[in-house]
């Protein structure tokens, strides 16, 4: 029994750090979908976290946090667009460009409001997400097996967490069963054909990389107003690249990403509970090289070991309509 | 037949996006309340205002010219390589292994072995992505992305359980012996009766950053690999026709881009630090990429770029020392000359193209 609980904790906070890695998962599949290249979604998240932390301390409203970061995440992907889709730019050198733009702008504005090293206040109270206990949770703990799962990992998470889970499903249906997700995944493939028949490339594109910064920014504000209450310096600390290596991992499709991010949000949680790996298989793993692995795996599927993963034919490429 | 003339395309327009960027960074420190001049002011008195300005402008520039021309030479066979940053951090493992294992008689004889041995282990760290990318058709930018990450995990496992001295609390290696020890510009300019600062730590490794780039100009542009490399990026298939081997010069051309970023722990590991210490590359890898969009990928270019971003490092440095202005003020001036000269070109170039054109039918008329 205790050990069910300890694995259950292992999952729950597995949940917990896969989420912010899910959101920018299914930003990147969106953009990536449609045609645009997309390695600033690092860069989204870190601006989406400051604005979020930073308003929703100022308002003490987390919900006006949110679209603030939102905001803020979308006015990168506007520049994005404008870089990448109308002048036709390098949509690789943009994501980095952004990134940077991100990193040192939080810091600097962190500072001149703040004045306290680059960080916001902590968030109490009524700006943070707090935690949701579902229906009958407290009532059904004592339920043997099922109970406790109910309690412990599905229920007591921030609404956020149920957002990006629901945002799986729905973006199979959006993609997949939709007339806009054809369009969207059709001007990925060949840009010319969607032109031809009369339908904006450029419009569809910049819808896609819309829906990329509102995610990024739901993915940025659960970062620093659930995960943890504020923000500080760097704290997507990378999650934006993890996050592009899932999206490879899934080969850009909803549900293998959510299956991705959740696969890498374990060797987070792991990272953080070395005893458990050493229970389970008797020997130590080391921590770095838990921090190494999806890159490690992202790169074996990248070459072509297991299952080869393509990309959109007309990713990173700029739609030229007469030549 | 162009459009622009040759002086607009390499002076005019590089100048006009640097200018965008230099209005937009001026913006910046204006919102957050302080004076933009005064702030120049300030970089340009501690950076370039004394010799110990100059000794820490011209060591960052070192490092600048080794990772902007590992990301140039890989731009002329149109290979993006963001990786600098973990070949730069395997040089310095490189360095680092060369340096304490083994007995050098004289710096000068270390400091070639330790160039070699950062050579080859960046040159190594590329050859990875190169191959996934010539013979397997990964797309290099996400593959070198996730080898910076990759490097970053392995040094830090390599610097906390193998190199780290016993009994030492610190991950890092233990300090270099003194026979390794790199002559520093106040030990070079001494016997020639100029004083410089002696705590500057631009070393004798500027020499050879500055030789680099010769030696990548005359490569580029005067041998039969180097215009190999150039056809590859100006047309795959027409270099293919003309019997180019596509896999030959990807790994030929990002093993040169990968040692010629290892080989910056010859200035900031060996040069400076003289130890290895965790992330020592300080994002310096990325700053190449700045360098070599604005130094045009041409080795000239880049050493200028170079030396404007050594005086922004260190202005920068002297802005946080002294001003309420934190360091980050760099990151957000590099992004937007990224951003200019990078992947805005087009808005810089498209009304320009415009002017010359309507100039050009004026005269016709």
């Amino acid at each position: 029994m205790d050990m069910y609980l300890t694995l259950l904790q292992l999952l729950d906070s597995t949940v917990r750090l896969a989420t912010p890695l899910l959101l920018a998962c299914l930003a990147g599949l969106y953009s990536e979908r449609a045609g645009i290249f997309d390695i600033g979604l690092e860069g989204k998240m870190l601006a989406a976290a400051f604005f979020s932390a930073a308003i929703a301390a100022i308002t003490g409203n987390v919900w006006v946090g949110l679209m603030a970061g939102i905001g803020a995440s979308l006015v990168l992907s506007a520049i994005h667009g404008i870089a990448s889709i109308t002048f036709r730019g390098n949509q690789l050198i943009s994501g980095v460009a952004i990134n940077f733009l991100a990193a040192g702008l939080t810091v600097l504005i962190a500072q001149a409001w703040f004045k306290q090293g680059g960080r916001t206040p902590s968030l109490i109270g009524n700006g943070r997400f707090e935690p949701i206990t579902l229906p009958f949770a407290e009532a059904l703990q004592g339920v043997p097996i099922l109970g406790p799962l109910y309690y412990e990992l599905i229920s007591g998470h921030s609404i956020l967490v149920y957002v990006a889970f629901a945002a799986v499903p729905f973006t199979w249906w959006l993609l997949f069963r939709t007339r806009f997700g054809l369009r969207l995944r059709a001007v990925g493939e060949n840009p010319a054909a969607v032109d031809t028949a009369g339908v904006s490339v450029v419009g569809l594109r910049f819808a896609a990389v819309g829906i990329c910064g509102i995610l990024c920014g739901i993915a940025g504000a659960y970062l620093s107003t659930a995960l943890q209450a504020g923000f500080v310096k760097d704290m997507s600390a990378g999650r934006g690249f993890i996050a592009l290596a899932a999206l490879i991992f899934a080969k850009w499709r909803p549900w293998h990403a959510l299956y991705a991010t959740l696969l890498f949000g374990l060797f987070g949680a792991l990272e953080t509970r070395p005893d458990i790996i050493e229970q389970l298989i008797g020997m130590k793993v080391q921590g770095q090289l838990l921090a190494a692995l999806p890159y490690v795996m992202t790169v074996i599927i990248l070459a072509g070991f297991v299952g080869k993963a393509i990309p959109p034919r007309a990713g990173g490429e700029p739609y030229v309509k007469e030549r | 037949m162009d459009v622009m003339p040759k002086w607009a395309e390499v002076i005019l327009v590089p100048l006009i996006s640097l200018l965008l960027a230099a209005i937009l960074s001026a913006l910046v420190i204006l919102a957050i309340g302080e004076d933009p001049m005064a702030a120049v002011k300030l970089m340009v008195t501690g950076a370039l205002g004394s010799t110990y300005g100059w000794g820490y402008t011209l060591y960052y520039a070192t490092n600048f010219m080794f990772t902007g021309l590992a990301v140039s030479i890989a731009f002329h066979a149109r290979l993006f390589n963001i990786g600098g940053e973990g070949q730069a951090a395997l040089g310095g493992l490189g360095v680092a292994l060369a340096c304490l294992y083994i007995p050098w008689p004289h710096w000068s004889l270390a400091l070639i072995g330790a160039a070699v041995a950062a050579g080859l282990f960046g040159a190594a760290w590329a050859a990875i992505p190169a191959y996934l990318q010539a013979k397997r058709g990964s797309h290099i930018v996400i593959t070198t992305i996730m080898f910076n990450f990759i490097a970053a995990s392995l040094l830090n496992y390599v610097l906390v359980n193998v190199l780290r001295p016993q009994g030492s609390m610190d991950p890092a290696t233990a300090r270099f012996p003194e026979a390794v020890h790199l002559p520093t510009l106040h030990e070079m300019l001494a016997p020639f009766g100029i004083a410089f600062s002696k705590s500057a730590p631009a070393n004798v490794s500027l020499l050879v950053a500055i030789a680099a780039c010769v030696f990548l100009w005359f490569l580029i542009w005067r041998t039969r690999l180097g215009y190999e490399i150039r056809s590859f990026g100006h047309s795959e298939s027409a270099a293919k026709y003309a019997g180019i081997a596509p896999v030959k010069i990807i790994m030929i051309t990002m093993m040169i881009s990968g040692a010629l970023a290892g080989m910056m722990a010859i200035n900031n590991v060996m040069g400076e630090a003289e130890r290895l210490v965790l992330n020592s590359v300080e994002g310096a890898g990325f700053i190449g990429i700045a360098v070599a969009l604005m130094g045009r990928s041409h080795p000239l270019g880049v050493f200028i770029a170079a030396i404007l971003f050594g005086f922004l490092y260190q202005g920068g440095a002297e802005l946080a020392l002294w001003t309420t202005i934190p360091r980050e003020l760099i990151v957000v001036i590099q992004a937007l000359v990224i951003l200019f000269t990078g992947a805005l070109d087009n808005m810089v170039r498209m009304p320009l193209e415009r002017v010359f054109l309507a100039l050009r039918k004026r005269k016709e008329v």
